[in-house]
């Protein structure tokens, strides 16, 4: 209980809040970091993405980069790109790692939505005359939108974790607090460090979460269709999913690697751990 | 960037790839990878260990469903530095902190997958077992457990890959396998060390997935011989997947 009295002790000292190395200028370094590896991420990943979901094509791509993305340590890329010639141009390596782990969870979840969107409704909306951005933007993309946030928000988490872990090479953010702390032999240092870290990583994906529940397309519907078509006991394992979202989550399912890609895309399964 | 023409003077130059260094430090390797898959396997079988009563837990009682996924989320979302330093006032400095950690991550992806494969086993299968007399204890492990297999084998892959990562993160506390020539590496500015260092812990989890992926076909020698018959693998496969 020693640490939790320090740690708190930590937290409440004014000191430590300000300044170059205080909690304040420490946070808005790892949010604003976050946000804009975050953004950049996804104006990279996702119309990509969209695209190849909406011709259907480049499955296993998708796919695999999220397989292969799993077996890469943040650390090692970390400390790598930072003792490469990249390593001299302040924060780019940091950058560059984030927006590199935040891409395969956006890519591949938005994918698999496109490519799981009922192929029965795409083919009526096509039926119906509509052209390829309409639906795209009409039928497509929001039927895809439970997975499109899913990836955002494996995205997030994973962009403010690997934040931390920019510390351990030299970069800003939060995790100074921590790896300062380790430095020091100052355990109540470390521990409120780590609080704030966690609390950042619980907020923003709580924030997520409440954005992802405004913004759903679907907001009300999709329950009535969900029930209607996995009626019956033990339906989907969807139906488990954190905070009664009740949505399948391609971010962590069966380590399987699609047979045949292209064929049946509606159970290529993939799967991203934790990575940071 | 020089290649790997990288003679005897590569420790001197700091190449990336120096055979020297592979050569001169082979038993700081080997003692990293040993550290390394030591960790990786005891935090994974410990997951398991304590995955399995949960998963099992939380499809008996419809109430513990939601807390136990609901808390093995919550530390899913915790950075692993933070997770960490928050568990080293409790163990100290030492190899625990790191397992504890990795064990609580992979607690996730454990539990979802074991009580997805659990629930997709179809509800006639289960009669017809009962039926012939098996207890539940019996219909557990002689009929559940097997076809649940396929479903727990991938989330021990997830699980085991990712778990291979991020002990590296436990250089922190001086417990990372790989990750603690990572961190020296990067201290003394020494390039062979970092990516020597980095490929290894990339084929270390490659290699175990293999691994897992091998002893899965040994063990559901069935899910092989029914592959013409698309129907069955493509309903597991469906019902296999699972949030993070």
């Amino acid at each position: 209980m020693d640490a939790i009295t320090g740690a708190w002790q930590w937290l409440t000292t004014a000191a430590n809040w300000a300044g170059e190395k205080g909690v304040w200028h420490r946070l808005g370094e790892h949010v604003q970091l976050s946000a804009v590896c975050l953004a950049l991420a996804c104006l990279m990943a996702l119309p990509v993405a969209l695209w190849l979901g909406h011709i259907g094509k480049g499955g296993a791509l998708a796919v695999n980069l999220s397989n292969v993305g799993r077996a890469v340590p943040t650390f090692a890329v970390l400390v790598l790109l930072t003792l490469s010639p990249l390593g001299t141009q302040g924060d780019w390596p940091t950058v560059i790692a984030l927006v590199l782990f935040a891409v395969p969870p956006l890519l591949t979840n938005a994918y698999l939505g496109m490519r799981e969107a009922d192929r029965d409704v795409v083919e009526a909306a096509r039926g119906m005359g509509m052209s390829g951005p309409q639906l795209l933007l009409r039928v497509e993309i929001p039927l895809a939108y439970p997975l499109i946030m899913t990836g955002i928000r494996s995205a997030t988490v994973q962009v403010v974790a690997t934040a931390t872990l920019a510390a351990l090479a030299g970069g800003g953010g939060l995790g100074r607090i921590i790896t300062a702390g380790f430095g020091n032999y100052d355990t109540a240092q470390v521990v409120a460090g780590a609080l704030l870290v966690a609390v950042l990583a619980l907020v923003v994906e709580g924030a997520l979460v409440l954005v992802d529940r405004f913004f759903d397309p679907m907001r009300g519907r999709r329950r009535g269709r969900r029930t209607a078509r996995e009626a019956g006991p033990g339906a989907g394992p969807g139906e488990v999913g954190p905070g009664g979202s009740g949505r399948s989550d391609a971010s962590a399912g069966s380590g399987r690697s699609p047979g045949a890609p292209g064929s049946g895309g509606d159970d290529d399964v993939v799967a991203l751990g934790k990575l940071a | 960037m020089r290649g790997i023409a990288a003679g005897p003077g590569c420790l001197q130059a700091n190449d990336w790839i120096c055979g020297e260094y592979v050569r001169t430090r082979s038993q700081e390797l080997v003692d990293a990878t040993l550290q390394h898959i030591g960790i990786t396997v005891v935090s994974v079988v410990i997951g398991l260990l304590v995955a399995f009563p949960l998963a099992l837990a939380a499809r008996r009682w419809r109430g513990a469903a939601g807390p136990v996924l609901g808390l093995t989320t919550v530390l899913y979302t915790v950075p692993s530095l933070a997770m960490f330093a928050l568990l080293t006032p409790v163990f100290g400095v030492s190899a625990a902190v790191v397992v504890t950690g990795l064990v609580l991550y992979s607690l996730t992806i454990l539990v979802r997958n074991i009580l997805a494969g659990l629930e997709a086993v179809p509800a006639d299968v289960r009669e017809a077992a009962r039926g012939m007399g098996y207890g539940s204890a019996r219909l557990l492990f002689g009929v559940e457990l097997p076809l649940a297999l396929p479903a727990l084998v991938a989330g021990v892959r997830i699980a085991t890959v990712s778990t291979v990562a991020m002990t590296t993160i436990g250089s922190v506390v001086g417990y990372g396998g790989l990750g603690n020539l990572i961190a020296s590496g990067m201290e003394g500015f020494f390039k062979a060390e970092v990516l020597t260092a980095s490929v290894l812990c990339v084929l270390l989890a490659l290699i175990a997935d293999l691994l897992l992926l091998g002893l899965q076909r040994l063990l559901t020698p069935w899910t092989r011989t029914q592959r013409p018959g698309r129907l069955r693998t493509r309903r597991g496969a469906r019902t296999a997947k699972v949030v993070a």
